[in-house]
């Protein structure tokens, strides 16, 4: 061989060894051990990666915990908009074959998250580290001690410092020396994550020959002082929490019955038909999902905006075409209206179930009302109930405001109060009955866009509401909407606050018994009311 | 009845509606009985509305799937099969009455229906008494085993049991603490005292184990979910769901908007499938487990076919969901196996006849759907099952995670219930 074919050689080979594989130092070994068909193997793979320490390994774990490290002929794939070999990183043809996904379980999927996080600490980003040390400050495996300490060194940022200070105090925990121990203790007694609640309790068990897990007096001591400052940080948290959903499930209660409160509780009709009103709000909301979907897939997160709008007009229209079509004929006879306005509620339910199908429809939670703000401790405040929450109170605003601030409003007060009276001041009260009763119908279906949110749609969606509905309005005070809003935030409230100690059922029934015996005290409600609906 | 005492009755009706009325009843009366020569009846007791319609809607379609198979093939014993279908509406009592109406009044050969433990304890009393044969395709509690019915779904053991026994291994967690889920019914209240039982003979104590129920329909799980937290804060805490129906949506919304992953607290559920979780965004859920002896996600030529079968049928004729998006469940699986068993059944017998049918129904086999040989049982009416466990993925399908090596045999009376172990494994009656 010629001297120039030595050089070539030597060059193709420097290129093979530098250039291609450089960004994956992996080892190729390990990396074909995540595919194993054996959890322990895989797992043992993920540590090793760990233990290498190699932010290279990031995009692969992260492909991995995505379902999108897959096996195509016994090439390991890392698959996106393309796929590309999970070692040297070059693009794969798949054509009409489709690659096998590496499967993961649970177990795999708790190690990958704090493989990861350990691997993220190198990250420059701050917002990606502070997630990172979140993660580990309770999961942290023996593996990541020096990649935590590294970070320790390194880190500047105080949150992020004493979080992995944590982490690595729960590894120390397992520590021979007895005052690293006490040391380790005295870290964990300053976090407010609830499982370091555990790990501390572990070492006070004692086992059957009257020996501790934790064999030092003082170490023991320290531990129980230190649970005894994290559940005190807990106590506040808590019972926010426990208030908040009872303010949560009496909004929801608030929106649902606000339209019957108007319905029934000012226009006196028994209308059966008020849970399907709520239906079709909720079903106004998926059909502009599916349309947004469609047409606005970049702007789909609005969607709800848009919803709001829409299932306020359309339930508002059947309202009104309810109103004009059926009920009018059937003022001053409330059997005929309950029977009658029952018969719709099923003929709707049924159109519904034509048209949508008998299963249930899938809405989505737009990005901005997935997950949860964090309280502090184990408390998380859910964003869709937060936004619910305010969104009654959006709601009430618009009703107080529609009926104390517009003609409208004056309006049907004034047929409410003397329908005589306001017939002979020239008031159209027939107009004004199906203004109304669009009204009450249009903010039942804002109700619906709501419930959407947090349950259900399907075509019983009315049917869970109604007698909820009804027990509402009844115990605030037939037309009184300051009633309608205390008694829904009170029960809510009742009912969460009795939910801890008698269970679910238990407390559903307390609280129909307590609402039974008021209402036996109090058949007016809570607030009694002048007008026609006593006048009758 | 005589014609002229009729018309007397009804003399304010107009003579020609009257006529019109006749005419139409005697050709619905020669219609049926130029059918009855050549083919079998058979009734189909799915709710077609009200609560219940959700999840029977589609055995009521699957049933007639096969139906439609099985005639295009020639029927049984050469004549075709003739369904009848009626709608019991979720309403428990009308159960009841419509299965005495096919049973006496449209003489089927056999019915197909029932989901909920309280419709099938609704209509025993009449196969009991009428000697009616029906095909019960769901999972259920056990504590049963009717001389008249053939139970297709999993007992306890096939699907309860075995999913406990899996989270406490390794893989699945090695869970020290639990949750017992449950809507208000006979159902859980029975599977967790087995389950129960069952946690305690594996030396778990009575605090770790939460018994938890809710009332039908119910939709706010907040608090549930907040104490489902504060208790897995004492040890690694999986949660056994028996919620039935409508609840499991709000149920994992919340657990999902909490922010209680898979990883840390695994949610198993014995009632959720591939058709409940339709409803629900899964983004949040991946992880949570259910324990079935079918997923749509199992792969084999049988189900390939099954999917292919149903996802035409869907198409033609028009289910609304399922023609755009065609999904099947362990209870389709075991309404499609048990009409295909008893119509094996009675070939063999050579008669529709209940009593020859019940014999011949011992030891019948099929290839089913999820690749396994299903086989009846000799003498319990159950049959021999395959257990999978899955994952919930971001697609609203199921990773299968873990399976029974082979079919295992229902246990319907339970070992870890006090008692049991005196009652026979046969129906009692003969």
């Amino acid at each position: 061989m010629t001297r120039g074919g030595w050089r070539i050689l030597v060059s193709v080979l420097i290129w093979l060894l530098g250039a291609a594989p450089v960004a994956h130092a992996l080892d190729p070994a390990t990396v074909r051990q995540l595919a194993a068909e054996d959890s322990d193997a895989k797992i043992e793979a993920i540590n090793r990666l760990v233990t290498e320490g190699d932010a290279a390994a990031i995009p692969l774990l992260k492909a991995m915990q995505d379902d999108r490290l897959q096996m195509l002929r016994g090439r390991l794939l890392i698959v996106g908009d393309d796929a590309r070999d999970a070692l040297t990183g070059e693009p794969v043809s798949v054509g009409a074959e489709t690659p096998e996904t590496i499967i993961i379980i649970n177990r795999i999927r708790g190690v990958l998250g704090t493989a990861l996080a350990a691997l993220r600490l190198q990250v420059p980003v701050r917002a990606t580290r502070l997630t990172a040390a979140r993660a580990l400050a309770v999961d942290a495996s023996e593996e990541m001690l020096p990649l935590i300490q590294r970070a320790l060194t390194r880190e500047s940022d105080p949150e992020i410092k004493s979080l992995l200070a944590q982490a690595a105090a729960v590894l120390e925990l397992k520590s021979p020396d007895s005052e690293a121990r006490r040391r380790a203790v005295q870290v964990l007694g300053t976090s407010d994550n609830p499982q370091t609640k555990q790990l501390l309790t572990v070492l006070l068990v004692k086992a059957a020959d009257g020996s501790f897990a934790e064999p030092e007096v003082a170490v023991r001591e320290e531990a129980q002082q230190a649970i005894r400052d994290i559940e005190a940080r807990f106590v506040v948290p808590r019972a926010l929490g426990t208030l908040f959903s009872g303010l949560s499930l009496g909004s929801v209660l608030l929106l649902a019955a606000l339209g019957l409160a108007i319905t029934f509780g000012l226009m006196g009709i028994i209308n059966m038909a008020h849970g399907e009103m709520l239906m079709i709000g909720a079903y106004t909301t998926y059909v502009v999902q599916v349309l947004f979907r469609q047409y606005f897939p970049g702007a789909f997160d609005a969607y709800l905006l848009a919803a709001v709008p829409a299932a306020f007009v359309i339930t508002a229209l059947v309202g009104v075409a309810l109103e004009r079509g059926v009920i009018r004929h059937l003022y001053g006879r409330p059997l005929e209206t309950l029977l009658t306005t029952w018969g719709i509620s099923l003929i709707l339910i049924q159109l519904v179930r034509t048209i949508f199908g008998a299963q249930n429809v899938e809405v989505e939670n737009p990005i901005w009302m997935s997950g949860g703000f964090a309280l502090g401790g184990d408390v998380v405040l859910p964003y869709n109930r937060v936004v619910i929450v305010f969104f009654a109170a959006f709601v009430v605003l618009l009703v107080w405001a529609l009926l104390n601030r517009t003609r409208l409003g004056l309006n049907v007060r004034a047929v409410t109060q003397n329908r005589a009276m306001a017939d002979c001041m020239g008031i159209a009260t027939p107009r004004v009955d199906w203004m109304t009763f669009g009204l009450g119908s249009g903010i039942a279906g804002l109700g619906g866009v709501a419930l959407s949110q947090i349950g259900n749609v399907g075509p019983d969606l009315g049917q869970a509401y109604i007698v909820d509905s009804f027990m509402v309005v009844v115990l605030g005070g037939v037309g009184q909407l300051a009633g309608t809003i205390i008694a829904a935030i009170g029960l809510g409230e009742v009912n969460k606050l009795l939910e801890p100690y008698t269970g679910a059922v238990l407390g559903k029934i307390l609280v129909l018994v307590f609402i039974i015996l008021f209402i036996q005290k109090r058949p007016q409600g809570m607030f009694a009311l002048k007008g026609r609906a006593v006048e009758n | 009845m005589d014609s002229s005492t009729k018309q007397t009755s009804f003399a304010y009706i107009s003579r020609r509606y009257f006529l019109l009325g006749t005419v139409a009843g005697l050709g619905l009366l020669a219609s049926s009985w130029a059918q009855a020569a050549d083919t079998i009846k058979i009734g189909v007791l799915h709710s077609l509305s009200g609560t219940m319609a959700i999840s029977e809607t589609v055995l009521k379609d699957v049933t007639l799937m096969a139906v439609e198979e099985i005639n295009a093939k020639g029927g049984v014993m050469g004549k075709k099969l003739e369904p009848v279908v009626v709608d019991p509406a979720s309403n428990w009592p009308l159960f009841a009455e419509k299965a005495r109406q096919l049973i006496s009044q449209d003489k089927v050969a056999v019915v197909f229906g029932c989901w909920t433990s309280v419709s099938r304890k609704s209509v025993l009393p009449v196969f009991e008494e009428l000697n009616g044969l029906l095909f019960y395709p769901v999972q259920y509690e056990g504590e049963e085993l009717s001389k008249n019915v053939f139970y297709t779904g999993a007992a306890p053991n096939q699907q309860a049991i075995p999913a406990v026994e899996y989270l406490m291994s390794k893989d699945g967690g090695g869970a020290k603490r639990w949750v017992l889920l449950g809507t208000d019914y006979v159902y859980p209240r029975t599977t967790n005292k087995i389950l129960r039982a069952f946690l305690k003979s594996k030396g778990v104590a009575d605090k770790d184990i939460d018994e938890k129920y809710t009332p039908f329909g119910h939709n706010d799980y907040q608090t549930i979910v907040a104490d489902i937290k504060k208790f897995s804060a004492g040890g690694k805490t999986a949660v056994v769901s028996t919620i039935n129906g409508d609840s499991n949506v709000p149920f994992y919304k919340e657990l999902g908007n909490q922010g209680l992953k898979a990883k840390d607290v695994p949610v198993v559920a014995f009632s959720v499938g591939e058709e409940e979780l339709r409803g629900v965004d899964t983004k949040p859920l991946v992880g949570h487990l259910a324990a079935w002896n079918y997923f749509q996600s199992l792969k084999g030529p049988e189900n390939d076919a099954f999917r292919k079968k149903w996802a035409d049928y869907a198409k033609k004729k028009n289910i609304a969901g399922h023609k755009d998006k065609p999904i099947t469940n362990d209870p389709m699986e075991a309404a499609y196996i048990g009409i295909n068993m008893w119509a094996q059944a009675v070939e063999k017998a050579k008669s529709t006849d209940t009593n020859k049918v019940i014999a011949a129904m011992a030891g019948q086999t099929f290839k089913a759907p999820s690749g396994i040989v299903s086989k009846m049982d000799e003498k319990n009416h159950h049959l021999h099952k395959a257990v999978f466990i899955g994952e919930v993925k971001a697609d609203g399908q199921f990773n299968v995670v873990w399976k029974t090596s082979g079919p295992i045999k229902a246990k319907p009376w339970s070992p870890y219930i006090p008692g049991n172990d005196k009652k026979k494994d046969e129906p009692e009656k003969k």
